[in-house]
């Protein structure tokens, strides 16, 4: 593992740190292939765009997009903006979190969901609305969020 | 036959593939030769996922289409219940005034050909003819102001990055669209990318710029995946490159994806983002114009600005002048949102109410209770309540009663809302949004929700609450931390009622 990672981040780091900022487009490519960026990717960022571990670290922390450990096999964002509140949101977040035995930010007790929140995903027409796995998915309820989940459990 | 099935995120997430899908089954079994078009929304999402078939009377629709609905509209066609007519005559389209969202829907988004078969690039044809100055002269004449929030003038903008002196200058778009009850970022994105990339070339005419960026949401994978494909097209095309369709001018296009951060949404700490950095405010001076991306002369702008560009340069200043009132000129898309019954985009000239869009084109909440209050403008927008509903879409007309027009979402709200809950919420999403530069905003959205739950447990604190407000709008250092009083005092002073002490649950 600990090899790949330095491979991969080695492979990523040789095609991107020419790009003018090249720190964001760098942390999106190594969790898009691993799903988070781990603490070992950190030093090897950092001594591939000549900036300080701090610095690394001060990014990816800031930027909510960005997982610092392993996700779920999938990923459950529940919108948690005013429009989808006027519609129930925060209703239905409670009953996702019950359902799936987690808090925000945690994995479901199977393992198998992270639950997110998220600040508007533009569904605002049709609220609330919730995306698994980059899937949107509008007008959500709690029972149709439960077949939801039911059908993607696998 | 042509039969049209959106590919809109949002038809998508009311199941337009699954409708698209049944289309291609049943024609199959029918023996019809059926052409499955995947075009753009119209942004009438209340009727999503909204499928046209081509007749001979034109393009007829049919609403809120399910996958069991399609059989039955193949039998009975004009007497199936979903029939809406032809889809122009909707009302709710047909009494719009679609400048910057004439093509949404009706074309194929990633199509040249339809693209320019609706006007696409005679914009950019006429720019490329005129000097830098005689285009960004057409944009002030046009009275085009910020439509990202700021309402700054766009013309004047583009004065100031033409004047400056370098040798390499920027076009930075910002999409990063993360006000709720909007999402018409994400509809020309979606929709229509050649016209946002079109307007951004011409900017890059304007001043002398030739490199332009694209800050785009993470939260709009969909978007993020059209705009790679659009600007690779754009570029075997020769709309973009080295020399844009053949002409001395080079200009280039990079999408950048964000990474979660609201406050990204402000132009300085976007450019310290792209710039890989934490999303930080910048203090100003220097403005983004003369000192902006890499420290380089920059043209920051939203999608709706660039995207309203090339029907200028197409049609001509005067042309988009002629809408509006005062000195709010031109079309606003606005996004109907929350708890409404027919949730959409609506692009109206400046000075519509919003009586008449909440309930001539929203028809009212989706509950069926009756409306208490309406967020205007994202987050840090003003709630207002129904006595003021007869107010003008207007960017004076919204300074006046206390609020902003934002970039033109409004959510709605029906009587079940609590108004305390709301204003709570805005000091909460500014503790986590805050990027912590300044102290108003950082530590007094926390102080905002602290006292605002000792008013919920009884203590009397709304005069602490105002004062905070008062230290949050003059002393921070950007709109973040600076409007969130927005919608805690209009929630005050609109609905005291609902400030006061709370049963324990």
């Amino acid at each position: 593992m600990a090899h790949d990672l330095e491979g991969m981040v080695s492979h990523i780091l040789e095609e991107m740190h020419a790009l003018q900022g090249a720190m964001l487009p760098i942390l999106h490519a190594i969790q898009d292939s691993i799903g988070y960026v781990p603490e070992e990717a950190v030093p090897l960022v950092a001594k591939g765009l000549n900036v300080s571990r701090a610095e690394v670290h001060g990014v990816l922390t800031f930027y909510r997009h960005f997982r610092r450990t392993p996700p779920g096999k999938h990923v459950l964002q529940i919108c948690c903006a005013e429009s989808c509140q006027a519609m129930g949101a925060n209703r239905l977040a409670e009953h996702a979190k019950k359902a799936l035995g987690c808090d925000f930010h945690e994995l479901s007790r199977d393992g198998l969901f992270s639950l997110e929140p998220v600040y508007c995903l533009g569904q605002c027409a049709t609220s609330p609305a919730v995306m698994i796995d980059g899937e949107v998915h509008a007008r959500m309820n709690p029972e149709k969020l439960d077949r939801l989940l039911e059908g993607t459990e696998s | 036959m042509k039969i049209y099935v959106p590919g809109d995120s949002g038809a998508l997430a009311l199941g337009a593939d699954r409708v698209a899908a049944a289309v291609e089954i049943e024609a199959t079994r029918k023996g019809i030769r059926a052409d499955l078009v995947r075009n753009g929304s119209r942004g009438l999402y209340w009727l999503e996922p909204m499928m046209e078939m081509e007749t001979e009377e034109g393009r007829v629709a049919y609403g809120s289409v399910s996958p069991r609905d399609v059989a039955p509209i193949f039998d009975l066609g004009k007497s199936h219940p979903r029939f809406l007519g032809r889809a122009e005559e909707i009302p709710y389209l047909k009494n719009q005034q679609r400048l910057t969202f004439s093509r949404s829907g009706i074309t194929v988004p990633l199509s040249i050909e339809d693209y320019i078969a609706n006007e696409g690039f005679s914009g950019l044809v006429n720019a490329l003819k005129m000097t830098g100055a005689a285009i960004v002269s057409a944009v002030t004449e046009s009275g085009l102001r910020g439509r990202g929030g700021a309402a700054f003038p766009t013309g004047i903008k583009w004065k100031t990055v033409l004047e400056a002196e370098s040798d390499l200058k920027y076009v930075v778009c910002n999409a990063d669209e993360g006000d709720s009850g909007t999402f018409s970022d994400r509809m020309v994105m979606e929709n229509d990318p050649f016209m946002l990339m079109e307007g951004m070339i011409i900017a890059g005419l304007a001043t002398g710029a030739s490199y332009g960026y694209i800050y785009v949401r993470s939260e709009y994978p969909h978007a993020c995946s059209t705009l790679l494909e659009a600007a690779e097209i754009l570029e075997k095309a020769g709309y973009l490159g080295e020399s844009v369709l053949d002409s001395d001018k080079s200009f280039h296009i990079e999408v950048r994806r964000a990474a979660g951060s609201y406050v990204c949404g402000e132009e300085t700490a976007m450019l310290e983002s792209m710039e890989g950095r934490r999303g930080i405010v910048r203090a100003k001076p220097p403005l983004p114009a003369i000192s902006g991306l890499f420290g380089k002369p920059t043209v920051i702008n939203n999608v709706i600005s660039f995207s309203a560009v090339p029907f200028i340069l197409a049609n001509g200043a005067e042309a988009y002048r002629n809408y509006g009132t005062g000195r709010s000129r031109g079309t606003l898309p606005i996004q109907l949102a929350g708890n409404v019954k027919h949730g959409g985009l609506i692009e109206r000239a400046f000075g519509v109410t919003l009586n008449e869009l909440i309930y001539e084109y929203g028809g009212g909440t989706a509950s069926g209770r009756p409306v208490r209050a309406v967020q205007v403008g994202g987050p840090l927008g003003a709630y207002i309540p129904e006595s003021l509903f007869d107010t003008q879409l207007d960017y004076e007309a919204f300074i006046k009663i206390g609020g902003t027009l934002g970039h033109g979402g409004i959510v709605v709200f029906d009587d079940s809302v609590d108004m305390m809950e709301q204003a709570r919420y805005a000091m909460e999403f500014c503790a986590i949004e805050s990027c912590g530069k300044c102290t108003p905003c950082r530590i007094g959205s926390v102080r905002g929700m602290e006292v605002i739950d000792g008013i919920a447990s009884g203590s009397q604190q709304i005069g602490l609450l105002r004062d905070l407000c008062d230290t949050m709008l003059n002393g921070s250092l950007c709109a973040m931390g600076g409007m969130t009083p927005y919608p805690v005092l209009s929630a005050l002073n609109h609905f005291p009622e609902d400030f006061a002490e709370r049963r324990k649950k």
